[in-house]
């Protein structure tokens, strides 16, 4: 488990290191610019470097690289949509956004947008390609706005257990359009999703896979399998990768969040940050609690201890919510800039600021 | 020749150096400095080489108040100015 962390937020990037067991607030890079998105340098795939995505709010958005853990950068590629063909109807969204995710395994690296785009580089930011088969894919014009006007894709599993990237089976999650599951390194794509239900649509359109409202998908990395979703009207599970789901009922405070981290080496646990709902995006009683299952979400641990108990209006995004490689060790940022961390799975946090900008990604390195 | 001036705030992220461009149009005086630095078109235009929605450009004085086509004609002493809007910060 490294010793070090990164919380992209709306004025920068923000670095955190651990030391006995207390985080403290490092170096700042890119200050005053939002930042959408961070990958940290992996130790299994030394030759990459740490990449940033940022969205200027005149100049649009901008990818940097940084070869030495985030000290200096330089300015990337950013990844460009194809000139938008007259025919393709002037409702659809075709510039780029935002780039609200970003993914690496080895030397390839993902990148999730908004207006839904997938982007690949395989030159670690010198270059993108959009993903043609997804965003060509005729139902993609079923995909509708969620989190923002646009449709975008936050959320790029990749599964650990393929070497060879023209066979690596990966996911993606839209909000809103449902779950995409590649067999072929993004070659073609399934529509998955089945048992996920939409309380927000007509009831013959509630199971229909392409009109779920996926806020985040999280899988185990030693399991891959056992997938977590936290959906916009619920929690569910998949344990065949994406294919399947059930419901997860009874879920205690509240079943509405963002946010989803999946414990990397039991398949069973996995975290949850609630609010009260979409209409509603406060913490149920302005008291913030974390819920942690240990049982494949059969019950539920309801986390406050150090976490505010009164008045507290914070919103943790999709992206901010992460359990390290330990298993153990968990970090959490807020739409108000509260960051939190926890040593023990959750059971006690610690209060690391609350006056960081609105934070958007909270990325623990892998050790 | 038509003259083309940037936001100084673009400096921080990229050169953006006043320029007079042998040029008749807009475009083509926007596409002149962007010979000079290549980079400085992705912060004027969008990927669909559209002005960007928050970037201001103003043509002698008065705003531009299209985006999409840029064949703006220009005069031999026009002066360009390429701002951050007010929105967008």
């Amino acid at each position: 488990m490294s010793d070090r962390a990164w919380v992209a937020t709306r004025k920068g990037l923000f670095e955190l290191r651990r030391a006995h067991d207390r985080w403290r607030i490092g170096g700042a890079s890119f200050l005053g610019d939002p930042v959408t998105a961070v990958l940290p340098p992996d130790p299994a795939a030394p030759a990459r470097p740490m990449i940033a995505a940022l969205n200027l709010g005149h100049f649009g958005v901008k990818v940097h690289v940084s070869e030495n853990r985030g000290e200096t950068w330089q300015e990337a590629a950013t990844p460009v949509y194809p000139p938008q063909p007259p025919d393709a109807g002037a409702d659809l969204e075709w510039k780029l956004q935002q780039v609200w995710t970003l993914a690496g395994k080895g030397d390839d690296v993902w990148a999730g947008t908004l207006p839904g785009g997938l982007f690949r580089s395989r030159d670690a930011g010198q270059s993108w390609q959009l993903n043609e088969a997804l965003w060509n894919d005729p139902r993609r014009r079923e995909w509708m706005g969620g989190g923002y006007d646009a449709p975008g894709l936050h959320s790029i599993v990749l599964d650990p257990r393929d070497d060879d990237p023209s066979h690596q089976r990966m996911l993606v999650g839209v909000s809103t359009g449902g779950v995409w599951a590649s067999e072929d390194g993004g070659a073609s794509w399934a529509l998955f999703g089945e048992g996920l239900r939409a309380e927000y649509m007509p009831p013959e359109r509630a199971y229909d896979p392409i009109a779920q409202d996926v806020h985040r998908l999280a899988a185990c990395a030693s399991q891959p399998d056992a997938v977590w979703c936290q959906h916009h009207n619920g929690i569910f599970r998949s344990t065949d990768g994406g294919r399947t789901w059930h419901e997860i009922r009874d879920v205690p405070v509240s079943s509405f969040g963002f946010a989803v981290t999946a414990d990397p080496n039991d398949p069973r646990r996995a975290w949850f940050a609630p609010a009260v709902a979409d209409v509603r995006r406060v913490p149920v009683a302005a008291a913030f609690a974390v819920l942690r299952t240990d049982d494949g979400g059969h019950s539920f641990a309801v986390l406050r201890e150090g976490l505010p108990q009164s008045h507290c209006y914070d919103l943790v995004y999709r992206h901010c919510l992460d359990v390290g490689s330990d298993g153990r060790t968990l970090m959490m940022g807020s739409t108000t800039g509260s960051l939190w961390a926890s040593t023990d799975g959750g059971a006690h946090w610690q209060t690391i600021s609350t006056s960081l900008p609105p934070i958007a990604a909270v990325v623990l390195e892998r050790g | 020749m038509p003259r083309v001036v940037f936001t100084q705030q673009l400096a921080r992220f990229t050169e953006a150096p006043e320029i007079d461009a042998d040029a008749a149009t807009l475009a083509q005086a926007l596409e002149a400095a962007f010979a000079a630095n290549p980079r400085l078109r992705g912060y004027v235009l969008d990927d669909q080489s559209h002005l960007r929605r928050h970037v201001a450009v103003f043509v002698d004085g008065r705003r531009l108040r299209v985006r999409e086509n840029l064949d703006v004609p220009l005069a031999p002493a026009s002066t360009v100015h390429v701002f951050q809007s007010l929105s967008g910060g």
